[in-house]
């Protein structure tokens, strides 16, 4: 780092100003990514960061707008700094804004130290494997799409489905077994309305787990390129909190379909080849840039789990957006409207569900020696059952076989018994009980998906015998 | 030394002026901080230049240095076990050198310089060698490292050593004077060369009966894996690298999950090979550069990956090379293509896209490499791709499946319902079958070719009979189409499924997989030729058979499968028909 100069010069030399952008002139030993403030005439100040430079023209994003900007007052100071937050073990029970600032009224935050927002990758080998499971108490995540510490697992869901309520239960009730060790949740809203993040703000009141969570709220009233910012800063703090005060971070950010929209915005104002749905085609990298801050590294007590929640536009699976996510996270929660409707509670899809690391968090000493045949068996019979019932709505009922109908009957009583809990808080051991019970109005040998010695270890009917 | 200074950045992609004199691909190093880059376009006095590393802080007006070498890899003894980012530097001297993150403007060498290898001769004072020729071994864990003269050099031996030497050591003075190491230096754009290629006549055998069975690949061959996400292109890219009968596997995790790679990095060394029963690592190159590390270093680390697996190739070994994933490495064209403003082609991408991925692909192969000895070594390429939305009319997609020979089609809904591998068996195909049934008979899989068409047309008949069942149920068929239905549901749950974490049945052997379709066939003959006497369907079902044929792949020993077919011939002709 060369020391910054003492000398601070302000320019004002704005040419062109377009959407969120605003092109300076005559600008000399300007850095890539570097902040600038922007003073306006009516002494307003934003702040901005540099997206481009050639030789004397740097074009300029600016986070909270550009209305009120002109070409001929405006003055634009650089500052050699890269976007940095102040970051403090104070933080947790704040409310901050987009970028960091406290919008709580409360007194200002005296920082232990000052994090660049962009973070830098994590060397691959020094990761360490994500390995504990959470119980969330959820029978569907815990069965089936097992979610493990330093995992990012998104919620995908639909325009009235109720994700914040499925968010805010895992984010009560998630413990790893047979600790209690320290954790902290960030939140991280972009673009929500008030009234979502107050449904978490009272819930986590509600819970008593306020003092340790940090709040970054951008509001859909909020400047949208701001947006941009948030989720950085929030992840800046998530690794402040995890990797140097050794606490287990969760990570909720809702809503990504938000930030990818501020994204779209920016990309479009720079006039940029745009790839799927206008989205631009560097999208991919910029959500990793995100989503792959979450894990565990080797020698570091902490972690951050993230569980990013994104609304996928008209239910749309194949959507740029939960699409390019699906290809980063470790699996994905899908919740259907289907279900919804059908009064399941919480409306979880199972089957397009999938937690990648879930092999690493069951089996024997984890959970229990037969969760993965379990898991893999529920599926199997779940999705024949599905298949059946389109099968049903042509021919009818009566045509079918004997052992289809015991199928058909096991798919009803599994989203009605399985899927559907409420506000329950599940164990595991509950939960896999629930399982067994369901799999035993299969015929044994239906079961090929269990290993024979679980089958008598575990099957109703031998346990009752 | 040209040295010209920066006059605008933009994401990865750095303008550079006063480079006249540079050439297209030299390597430059970039700013204060000596950023790696790369130079992809040239113009007047102007470089563009991709850099490797991000860009953040760079100033106009910083210094641009051209190391006048393309983009080069080390190769020689030391390769083996490594994990390298996308331009070779190995990850753990970066982790001692930056910490759990990796920060920028470090240069490491990609081969350990201190070590000393055990260098035993196999040339002799007063020959005559030249590029390709074998002069001596080393041994690197349990593969006998070949060190060969390097391609375009030739000369007369006056001395050879042996003894311990690090890889700069010479090992071999010429006639005239020149010294020969241990290290060669390659550039990654361009292909080693070879003496010729042959068609691949082999199998590779994978130990997935999908893939071996049903759409096999010949070493020497190339296969794309596309499929949407969460259809198991990284599991069974992971599968294919442990149990590939090839002795080395390049990885290359393409802008992946970091927690994927961190996944073979902690389960290959406890793998055991199960030919070799050596650790899996101990055979393996990972080349990680994960989804938020650097785009450009994306494009380059296929590139990387490829020019070691030539290199190995080129002693004469059999290497299998998986890419996770293509599509990542052509968003990354796309990505720079679109910082240098070129007119784009289909969905953004470059209009060189395609001979991008077929010049990449057609460095597989089987070829008889340089040397005197005739010796022959091949590269098998198996490339994943993530077609968005999982729609395989995309770019990447359509312009891999031109070059590919084998199609394994992954589909979203066989992975929503548990079918794993979800290989959907009516979209994939091989191009290898007829030039790799001798191989199967040769190696005593005489009906292998029958059997496998056997299935496909049953499976095929499948498809037809679900139509009408959709319509009119299952009641309004015959028996003899209701026994197809039974029997290729056994084909798909018995054979085609496959648990790649089951600690049997994650690796079948060929022969295994042989008789376990056996099985199933004879069951399918056995009923027909009961029913055509008159047996009820119902009644053959009732028979215990149908549960131990779905045990059959938790079976370790392949007799006990040979023991079921006899079985099945007693169980079924003892039925009698009922009047």
């Amino acid at each position: 780092m060369k020391p910054v100069s003492l000398l601070t010069k302000e320019l004002k030399t704005v040419n062109y100003v377009s959407g969120p952008l605003i092109f300076v002139q005559s600008v000399k030993g300007v850095s890539y990514g570097e902040i600038a403030r922007i003073t306006l005439p009516n002494g307003d100040e934003r702040t901005g960061q540099v997206l481009d430079i050639s030789r004397d023209l740097a074009v300029i994003q600016v986070f909270e707008g550009t209305s009120g900007i002109d070409n001929k007052e405006t003055r634009v100071q650089f500052t050699g700094k890269p976007p940095t937050i102040d970051v403090s073990i104070d933080l947790l029970g704040r409310i901050l804004n987009g970028v960091g600032k406290p919008r709580d009224g409360g007194p200002d935050i005296i920082p232990e130290t000052s994090l660049d927002i962009n973070g830098m990758p994590i060397n691959p080998y020094a990761r360490d494997k994500p390995a504990d499971f959470i119980q969330t108490g959820m029978s569907t995540i815990d069965a089936l799409t097992t979610l493990v510490r330093g995992q990012k697992l998104p919620i995908f869901s639909g325009a009235g489905l109720p994700a914040n309520k499925l968010a805010a239960q895992i984010a009560r009730q998630a413990k790893v077994l047979g600790e209690g060790e320290k954790f902290a949740v960030v939140f991280v809203a972009m673009g929500i309305t008030y009234k979502e993040a107050s449904f978490f703000m009272d819930d986590f009141e509600r819970t008593g787990a306020l003092e340790r969570v940090v709040f970054f709220m951008n509001l859909a009233d909020d400047p949208t390129i701001e947006r941009l910012a948030t989720p950085r800063c929030a992840l800046t703090v998530a690794e402040y909190l995890a990797f140097t005060h050794n606490l287990h971070v969760l990570v909720i950010l809702t809503d990504m379909i938000n930030y990818c929209e501020a994204l779209r915005e920016i990309s479009t104002a720079r006039e940029e080849v745009p790839g799927r749905r206008g989205y631009p085609g560097y999208m991919y990298t910029d959500l990793a840039s995100l989503y792959e801050r979450a894990g565990r590294i080797k020698g570091k007590k902490g972690s951050i789990t993230q569980i990013p929640i994104l609304t996928m536009p008209d239910d749309d699976i194949t959507h740029p957006v939960p699409d390019l996510t699906g290809y980063i996270t470790e699996g994905q929660i899908v919740l259907s409207r289907d279900l919804y409707r059908r009064g399941a509670n919480p409306p979880i899809d199972v089957l397009p569900c999938l937690s990648r690391l879930m092999n690493l968090g069951i089996g024997p000493g984890k959970t229990r020696e037969d969760h993965r045949n379990v898991a893999d068996q529920l599926y199997a019979s779940y999705a024949y059952g599905r298949d059946l019932r389109r099968l049903v709505a042509i021919v009818g009922e009566e045509a079918l076989t004997e052992l289809d109908k015991k199928y058909l009957k096991f798919a009803d009583e599994f989203e009605k018994k399985f899927i559907t809990q409420g506000d329950e808080n599940r164990s595991l051991e509950r939960t896999l009980e629930i399982s067994w019970d369901l799999m035993s109005m299969l015929p044994e040998e239906e079961l090929k998906r269990i290993k024979l010695d679980y089958i008598r270890k575990y099957h109703p009917a031998y346990r009752k015998g | 030394m040209i040295a010209g200074v920066i006059s605008r950045i933009s994401g990865p992609v750095v303008l550079s002026d006063q480079m006249r004199g540079s050439k297209m691909y030299d390597v430059v190093k970039v700013g204060a901080e000596e950023l790696n880059g790369e130079i992809i376009r040239l113009d007047g006095d102007l470089a563009v230049v991709q850099v490797y590393e991000d860009t953040s802080g760079l100033k106009v007006g910083e210094k641009v240095l051209n190391t006048e070498t393309p983009l080069s890899v080390e190769l020689g003894p030391g390769l083996l076990s490594s994990i390298y980012d996308g331009i070779q530097r190995p990850l753990p001297v970066l982790v001692k050198r930056s910490g759990s993150f990796i920060s920028r403007g470090i240069s490491v060498p990609g081969i350990d310089k201190e070590k000393k290898w055990e260098f035993a001769p196999t040339a002799k004072t007063g020959d005559r060698v030249s590029g390709g020729d074998i002069i001596g071994t080393v041994k690197e864990y349990n593969i006998e490292h070949r060190i060969m003269v390097p391609p375009l050099i030739s000369g007369t031996i006056r001395e050879i050593r042996s003894g311990a030497f690090t890889v700069e050591d010479p090992i071999c003075i010429f006639d005239d004077g020149n010294p020969l190491t241990m290290l060669q230096k390659w550039p990654v754009r361009r292909g080693r060369p070879y003496k010729k290629k042959q068609d691949p006549r082999s199998l590779l055998v994978t130990g997935q009966r999908i893939f071996d069975t049903m759409f096999p690949v010949a070493k020497g061959g190339t296969a794309m894996i596309p499929g949407g996400f969460g259809t198991g292109k990284t599991v069974a890219e992971q599968t294919l690298a442990k149990w590939s009968d090839t002795q080395i596997v390049v990885y290359i995790g393409c802008g992946e999950r970091g927690n994927e790679m961190t996944d073979v990095l902690t389960e290959f060394p406890e793998l055991v090979d199960p030919r070799t029963k050596m650790p899996l690592i101990q055979r393996t190159i990972l080349i990680a550069n994960t989804s938020n590390m650097p785009v450009a270093a994306r494009e380059a680390s296929i590139y990387t990956g490829v020019t070691m697996a030539e290199y190995y190739r080129d002693m004469g070994y059999d290497v299998a090379l998986m890419a996770d994933s293509t599509s990542r490495w052509g968003e990354a064209l796309r990505e720079v293509s679109g910082r240098l403003e070129e007119m784009p082609g289909e969905e953004g991408y470059p209009a060189y896209l395609a001979t991008r991925l077929a010049a990449f692909y057609e460095r597989a192969g089987r070829v008889v490499c340089l040397g005197s000895d005739e010796r022959l070594g091949s590269i098998t390429i198996v490339g994943a791709v993530s077609p968005p939305g999982g729609d395989f009319s995309e770019p990447i997609t359509q312009n891999t499946l031109r070059i590919a020979g084998t199609f394994w089609a992954l589909d979203t809904s066989l992975a929503y319902r548990r079918h794993f591998p979800s290989v959907n068996w009516i979209k994939s195909y091989s191009l290898y079958l007829d030039s790799i049934q001798e191989w199967f008979e040769q190696n005593g899989f005489d009906e292998w070719k029958e059997m496998r068409d056997m299935t496909m047309y049953l499976l095929q008949k499948e498809v037809e009979l679900q139509e009408i069942v959709q319509l009119v149920g299952p009641d309004a068929l015959p028996e003899s189409e209701k026994a197809i239905l039974e029997v290729t549901r056994m084909i798909r749950e018995d054979f085609l499924q496959q648990s790649a974490y089951h600690e049997i049945d994650s690796f079948c052997p060929l022969e295994k997989q042989y008789w376990m379709l056996k099985v199933i066939l004879n069951f399918y003959n056995r009923t027909s030729e009961a029913m055509n006497r008159g047996v009820a369907l119902n009644k053959i079902l009732k028979l215990p058979l149908k549960p131990e044929i779905g045990r059959m792949k938790e079976l370790a020993d392949v007799e006990k499968i040979k023991y079921l077919m006899g079985e099945i011939d007693k169980n079924i002709a003892a039925l009698e028909v009922e009047r």
